[in-house]
């Protein structure tokens, strides 16, 4: 009898739901496919660093970056507005993963050369996966001083550096993305009486959107076993991403003046707290040289 | 009971299978004219069910799905735009009327029902085509859709870049559902 009755109930629950909803047969119907997270950060910088983000396919990228002097430096250099270091720089996607970019860094006058690489994607549904990791490889060739002004024979051998790093990201929610950044630094000259020719930091950062077109953020790198009487402090910056359209405006304030990896990583000279304040910005715009499609 | 729920079930498979059709082939693009640039985008990825007998059918649109010629464009659509993640679906639930399953060539009918689109749900009544060949059904149809309506917002600084109303087009082609 209670069976009957169940049965009965069933069949009156199945028939008025049929032909009622529709969608939700078509919901089962569909596979669920990979979606892969996207916009975990909005540019290829956090603050002095790199994130995760790829520019895509046929994509160029250029980035105009620049940090004043420091803001305790007194009214009469205009709080360091009358000192800039720059950083002009192109980025291309050979693929959505793969990208090449290069650029000059008026910091000890140094060309950079790097490639970043994304191995896996967050994604959820089918297939699911909690990080986006990319990897990052940088070599910088320090063009100062000149030979002839070196107080030393210089070769070109010392005026190269390494770094590899790997960014790992998670976007929380949509509004909400971590980053860690293992890095390692290989300097091939270095004053052995206050640094090593290799060195390791731990990088984390994150953003915090606020609007749909503006993001707070934030980056820290923790250099490891470092040589007592090291006169260079870790990197420490806050910003404000304000995007629109091809253009990320990336307004920060950190304790670097340094824009390539060797500079902010291992010779950052300001103490944050202290008020060695640099403000900057980092520009870019992008092109889509090729279709998507 | 178990007998009974086999039976409910099998009952169920075979109506089903008598009138119901699904999308085997779907593309549907929008298209926004602006004096700066014109912006078109592609979705191959929907999906549809129809009813022959009752004339009701639903359409769901994953967002994501969009492809644009330009990766930030599809970029800011997403997260800026529509809030993918928090509404990954648009979807349309309603009826076509005036259809005859056994008409030949191109019937000009009517599509009423709701599309929801950004979360916000709208009573639309839009002109379409419909065709049947064979076991197959084509359905097309092009209309706007004023962004405003579903709240989806408009970039401030580049105002001119979206147009105020979008045009949809969809085609899709159907073939007989055999529930599995």
């Amino acid at each position: 009898m209670k069976q009957n009755r169940l049965a009965a109930l069933l069949l009156l629950f199945s028939t008025s739901l049929y032909g009622q909803d529709l969608l939700n047969e078509l919901e089962k119907t569909t596979k669920p496919s990979t979606e892969y997270t996207a916009a975990t950060f909005k540019g290829s910088r956090l603050i002095n660093g790199q994130t995760v983000e790829t520019r895509g396919r046929g994509e160029l990228e250029f980035i105009f970056a620049h940090r004043f002097g420091r803001i305790n430096s007194g009214a009469y250099e205009l709080f360091g507005l009358d000192q800039a270091y720059v950083r002009i720089g192109l980025e291309y996607g050979i693929t959505d993963r793969l990208n090449v970019g290069m650029g000059r860094n008026s910091v000890d006058k140094t060309m950079d050369g790097y490639l970043r690489y994304k191995v896996v994607s967050q994604s959820s549904v089918a297939r699911s996966m909690p990080v986006t990791i990319t990897a990052f490889g940088i070599a910088g060739v320090k063009t100062s001083p000149r030979k002839e002004d070196a107080t030393f024979d210089i070769q070109f051998n010392d005026r190269l550096s390494y770094t590899g790093q790997l960014l790992i990201a998670r976007k929380i929610n949509s509004n909400l993305s971590l980053q860690l950044m293992p890095t390692f630094v290989h300097k091939n000259l270095v004053d052995k009486s206050i640094e090593k020719n290799d060195q390791v930091a731990l990088g984390i950062g994150g953003r915090l959107k606020v609007t749909r077109s503006i993001a707070l953020t934030s980056e820290y790198y923790h250099r490891f076993d470092v040589v007592p009487g090291n006169p260079y402090y870790n990197p420490l910056g806050f910003g404000v991403d304000i995007e629109t359209g091809g253009h990320v405006f990336q307004l920060v304030m950190t304790n670097t003046r340094g824009l390539t990896e060797r500079a902010y990583l291992t010779e950052t000279t300001g103490d944050f707290f202290n008020g060695d304040i640099h403000l900057g910005f980092n520009v870019t715009r992008t092109f889509q040289l090729k279709k998507q499609k | 009971m178990k007998k009974s729920l086999i039976l409910l079930f099998c009952t169920c498979t075979v109506v089903v299978q008598a009138q119901k059709f699904i999308a085997e082939k779907s593309a549907v693009s929008f298209f926004s004219k602006a004096t700066i640039e014109d912006i078109k985008a592609d979705n191959a990825k929907s999906s549809s069910i129809f009813n022959s007998e009752t004339g009701e059918i639903a359409f769901s649109f994953p967002i994501k799905e969009f492809k644009f010629d330009k990766k930030l464009m599809q970029e800011h659509f997403n997260e800026k735009y529509m809030d993918s993640e928090k509404y990954p679906k648009s979807t349309f639930q309603g009826k076509i009327i005036d259809y005859q399953m056994t008409g030949t060539g191109a019937q000009s009918v009517k599509a009423q029902g709701k599309l929801t689109i950004h979360g916000i749900t709208k009573d639309i009544d839009v002109p379409g085509t419909f065709e049947v060949e064979g076991n197959k059904i084509t359905m097309k149809s092009k209309f706007m859709v004023k962004l405003e309506d579903y709240e989806v917002p408009r970039p401030q600084l580049l105002w001119k870049n979206i147009a105020e109303e979008i045009e949809i087009s969809i085609d899709f082609t159907f073939k007989p559902y055999e529930a599995k």
